[in-house]
């Protein structure tokens, strides 16, 4: 399978990811050669088997309803770009 | 044209836990902005979630409620896109196997009849942050404290038909999560919210048409605006050769109209896929049936008992169930009221009501509690009261003057029913109105009856109301018809 | 001292020969001197290495030593340590100082350890030569023309160089085992749940496992009985009961049967790699173990299958890294998009970008069922296979690579031969299981490591027969010249 260019933009756009221009073309072949690998998974019947997305097949524990956390926020916000008022700052997002 | 219109609503509700889904964080509302977001709700590098189990089981409270199936198994989700209030660039959400599957809601038409609304399924999620869009001069504020605040969205199938089958069907969800105590209700707040999908066909078109989302609305008069409008829009386009465009509109209740958020459109591909940091959510056979055990009485449960043990019509039945407070309230004030039922019930549907309405007051806010009602009635019904005094005392309750007793002692309320005094006030009228004994007495007999209303005018004018009307009237017959 | 292991440091400090403060600052003074060549370190922790190591000493007479109480020990920096720069090797976490411990950290702090440093490692782990990382490669202390693996190779390169006596990884794909291998030390990569995630900065959540990179696997053993176990912060953690992992160290191997994948042993293999494996094996049959080969028919197929696996799981992990609440955030962002099209683009390297391209591209809608649910359709294959196997076997072993440690520069302008240098060790992550690496002798001047994959929780075992090894041969006590 290959990505043509336009499929590297929209790629990016959903990633949002900034690239160049420049670099599409070469984003396009890179990943095209990537995905012929990731093709090879197609070498073996898997339509009687199931996905799995853990190793383990184990359950989840659950977590009893309780306030464990404090407030900290001017700890927290002390890696963030811009705060005012103790809310993180971002331009104007128009609804 | 004949036009039919086909709704269908999903319907956000706030699950009351006292910590988030993920993560120990507090959920109360009003927090100053971000002091409620601990590391996981910020989604710093490193954090993880582990799932509160009070969701769960409010999840499955639910589901049990509407008859829906609960999967042994669930998992979660992430729902991949950015949005600056959507901290970790993914909403942990449920896609395949959801926990409750398939279930069903019957609402109450204005006609009286019932009709089956269908549930097609039931998630757990959390909520995104707050944007604030003002107050920040070009820029926009993120509060991130309702971030991972539990969810659970239900969605239904699309049954609805016109804007007031889906009021009926939300204010149904409303009564059924406050009765399940899994959610507050609270609609300002945002507790519940929906967003509706609305569409319109000709009457006898089989396939649907073109829906449109109407995004997050949070009241009932809201919701039936925003369909009435909408769906005039539609029929409007393709009744002038248009299109419905499927999208996302947004419901301006100021300017009551709908608009497309076309900002929220482009290209949402949400790469919905297991959430590898979360493993999948057994649920025991066991489990469910305790749960089932524990369920309490439902509306129409209690609906039903309420017709039978006291007797009440079934629009009472209806009005007094249609909020779990509202027949809490009900059955303590037929407890105090020594099991009077339908006075009760005409207190509570009449004065009551009307009183709370003036003043804009939930139930739960009432001045006059459950127990100073039900006293009083006790008072009507032993005689104390007349109907009339009974108004002043709940006036006075509702003042906060104390209880029905001290109110009748304090303004000397005392209703008189002992026979001599009532003998010697009817003896008093009798003697100071001769003329009008004359014309009662020169009356036809279907003349009199209205007559005699102005001796009994008279009475209760001279005992200051305190006389037993009844009495009076009897006596009064008695002597004038000698 | 400073080429001591664990264990003899522990024994030094508990007789009162060395003290924790003057131990760090020996490690520290070689950190200076050497650090500048080999770029194994990110972040010198000197200032707060010092304090605890003075109150390690205060804590160590006061009688509330633990064997690992004083010992200065390095941390990929990937690992969230509160009040320290927590990189991750990237430009994007650059001014990145992380709020809280991760719980590994937790349990090393109570334990006594010291933090002498935050590693250099390949961007978000993304790599396996360390030449992805914001902050330049980090070179092979064997031969600096080399690379030391990936991603976990400031780990590795410092403990091979003995700028520290042990270190931290972490490994999603190969990540301890394979810059073990090519550095000469010993890594260990427990089960998939056995040490928690929390606050380890994720790459691809189901497969991702930190372990101990030491000298010995006595070392190693030492350290796991500090981070092992269940935290009730990571969801996936396990509850399995945990083994005192020096415990069974000295049993014996008699009897053990350990299977050969011919899978590992065919083609792509260096033939000196190979004649070093067998005669490690060898080593193994001295000691009465016996050998058979196995099939491990999937094998080809684990690296199409991690590539889809892990770029899924990191494209959806690092969408958190968008410039609003920490991190990298472009100057002067027009609106929103820009904000987030710049600083992802900006704080971003190529590799990152490239894995979250493939990784938004096999979830896009259309392409979820052809990649990634065949991926995990794979690899449920892959795993029954494992445990087919087991039935009739202890152990697994394998070389942990191809080959010995290649040139700087020599494949990161082609990511597919990059990819295919974690071909033995995938594998393992795939399924979850735990495997070590050791060192097994040297292919012109450069160490090579031979891999020993365990069913699950058999962490105690890996080590046991990783130890009587080590008993038998030396490799693992060799240092590069330079830093003798």
């Amino acid at each position: 399978m290959s990505i043509n260019k336009a499929e590297v933009q929209k790629i990016a756009w959903l990633a949002r990811l900034g690239i160049d221009e420049q670099d599409i073309a070469t984003y396009s072949e890179e990943l095209s050669t990537i995905l012929d690998l990731l093709e090879r998974m197609d070498a073996v019947d898997t339509d009687d088997i199931s996905p799995i997305s853990h190793p383990l097949d184990l359950t989840t524990r659950l977590r009893v309803d309780a306030v464990t956390e404090q407030n900290q926020r001017d700890q927290f916000q002390q890696n963030a770009p811009q705060t005012e008022a103790g809310c993180y700052l971002v331009p104007k997002v128009i609804e | 044209m004949a036009w039919e219109t086909v709704i269908g609503l999903e319907v956000h509700s706030r699950l009351a836990t006292k910590s988030k889904i993920f993560s120990g964080a507090a959920t109360a509302y009003g927090a100053d902005p971000n002091t409620q977001a601990c590391a996981v709700d910020l989604g710093l590098p490193g954090v993880l979630p582990v799932l509160n189990e009070q969701a769960v089981l409010m999840a499955i409270k639910f589901g049990l409620a509407i008859n829906a199936v609960i999967p042994e198994r669930s998992i979660f989700s992430r729902k991949n896109y950015f949005y600056p209030d959507l901290p970790k660039g993914y909403q942990i959400s449920q896609f395949e196997l959801p926990i409750v599957s398939k279930g069903r809601i019957d609402i109450q038409l204005e006609d009286g009849t019932t009709k089956m609304i269908g549930i097609t399924r039931a998630h757990l999620e959390e909520d995104a942050g707050k944007s604030m869009h003002t107050g920040f001069g070009d820029q926009t504020g993120i509060d991130l404290n309702r971030a991972g605040i539990p969810l659970l969205e239900i969605v239904s199938e699309p049954d609805m038909r016109n804007a007031k089958e889906a009021v009926a069907y939300m204010k149904k969800i409303h009564a059924l999560v406050r009765y399940l105590e899994i959610c507050d209700g609270n609609m300002q707040e945002g507790s519940l919210r929906c967003d509706v999908n609305v569409s319109v066909r000709p009457q006898d078109q089989k396939a649907l048409g073109t829906r449109t989302e109407l995004k997050n609305i949070n009241s009932f008069r809201f919701v039936e605006q925003a369909i009435n409008i909408e769906i005039e829009r539609q029929i409007d386009i393709i009744e002038n050769g248009g299109e419905i465009i499927q999208e996302t509109r947004l419901y301006d209740s100021v300017k009551n109209e709908t608009r497309s958020m076309r900002s929220k459109e482009e290209a949402n591909d949400y790469r919905y896929f297991p959430d590898p940091d979360l493993l999948p959510v057994q649920i025991k056979p066991d489990l469910i049936a305790k749960i089932r055990n524990e369920l309490p009485e439902l509306p129409n449960a209690k609906k039903q008992r309420f017709m039978t043990e006291f007797r009440l019509s079934n629009y009472d039945s209806g009005v007094l169930t249609a909020q779990k407070e509202m027949a809490d309230y009900f059955e303590v004030c037929v407890a105090t009221a020594a099991g009077e039922a339908k006075l009760s019930a005409n207190w509570i549907t009449g004065e009551l009501y009307a009183a709370l309405n003036k003043e804009n007051k939930d139930i739960t806010e009432s001045p006059v509690s459950a127990e100073l009602l039900g006293g009083m009635i006790k008072r009507i019904k032993d005689g104390t009261l007349s109907g009339k005094m009974a108004k002043q005392v709940f006036a006075g309750m509702w003042n906060g003057e104390g209880d029905a007793d001290a109110i009748i002692a304090s303004k000397g309320l005392q209703q008189v029913t002992d026979t001599n005094a009532i003998e010697k006030l009817v003896d008093d009228v009798i003697a100071n109105s001769q003329a009008q004994v004359e014309q009662y007495q020169n009356s036809k007999p279907d003349k009199q009856s209205k007559l005699i209303g102005y001796f009994v005018g008279q009475a209760m004018k001279q005992s200051k109301g305190t006389a037993n009307p009844q009495q009076v009237n009897d006596s009064l017959q008695k002597k004038l018809n000698r | 001292m400073y080429q001591s292991t664990l264990a003899q440091l522990s024994t030094a400090l508990e007789s009162g020969q060395i003290s924790s403060a003057e131990l760090t600052r020996l490690y520290l003074a070689r950190c200076h001197k050497f650090n500048n060549s080999l770029n194994c370190f990110i972040t010198l922790n000197e200032e707060l290495a010092l304090q605890q190591a003075k109150y390690a000493d205060k804590q160590r007479m006061a009688g509330n030593a633990t064997p690992l109480t004083g010992i200065p020990v390095a941390q990929k920096d990937i690992f969230c340590t509160n009040g320290i720069k927590t990189s991750c090797g990237s430009k994007m976490l650059d001014n990145f100082i992380a709020p809280y411990d991760a719980t590994i950290i937790e349990r090393m702090n109570a334990a006594g350890l010291i933090i002498l440093g935050k590693t250099n490692m390949d961007e978000f782990a993304m790599g396996s030569s360390n030449e992805t990382s914001f902050y330049g490669p980090v070179k092979n202390p064997w031969d600096k023309n080399h690379v030391p693996g990936g991603s976990s190779g400031g780990s590795a390169s410092a403990v091979a160089a003995r700028l520290c006596p042990a270190a931290t990884g972490t490994d999603t794909g190969g990540s301890i085992r394979q810059p073990a291998s090519f550095c000469g030390v010993t890594g260990l990569k427990p089960t998939y749940g056995r040490v928690s995630r929390y606050g380890m900065i994720a790459f691809a959540s189901s497969l991702d496992q930190a372990g101990p990179m030491t000298q010995t696997a006595e070392d190693a053993a030492l350290m796991m009985n500090v981070i092992a176990g269940f935290d009730q912060r990571d969801s996936t953690s396990a509850a399995h009961p945990v083994d005192d992992y020096t415990a069974g160290l000295n049993d014996s191997v008699a009897g053990l049967r350990i299977g050969l994948p011919t899978q590992y042993f065919g083609e792509g293999l260096d033939s000196d790699i190979a004649k070093l494996i067998e005669d490690g094996i060898k080593e193994l049959e001295k000691l009465g173990a016996t050998c058979r080969e196995i099939e491990l028919p999937n094998t080809a197929l684990s690296i199409p299958a991690y590539y889809v696996v892990a770029p899924a799981e990191c494209s959806s992990n690092l969408s958190r890294f968008d410039g609003v609440r920490f991190g990298y955030r472009c100057e002067d962002p027009k609106d929103m998009s820009d904000l987030y099209l710049r600083s992802r683009g900006e704080g971003f390297g190529k590799e990152v970008k490239r894995r979250i391209m493939i990784g938004t591209y096999v979830l896009s809608a259309g392409y979820y069922e052809a990649y990634y649910l065949k991926a995990q359709r794979v690899r449920h294959l892959i795993s029954d296979e494992f445990q087919t196997a087991f039935n009739d076997i202890d152990v697994i072993a394998s070389p942990t690579t191809t080959a010995a440690a290649f040139k700087l520069n020599e494949k990161i302008n082609d990511p597919i031969s990059m990819y295919f240098s974690d071909i033995y060790t995938v594998s393992a992550n795939l399924a979850g299981l735990p495997a070590i690496s050791i060192p097994a002798g040297f292919v012109k001047q450069l160490p090579v490591g031979m891999q020993l994959i365990g069913n699950y929780f058999t962490e105690s075992r890996l080590l046991n027969i990783a130890h009587q090894y080590q008993k038998m041969t030396d490799w693992h006590q060799q240092v590069p010249r330079e830093f003798q």
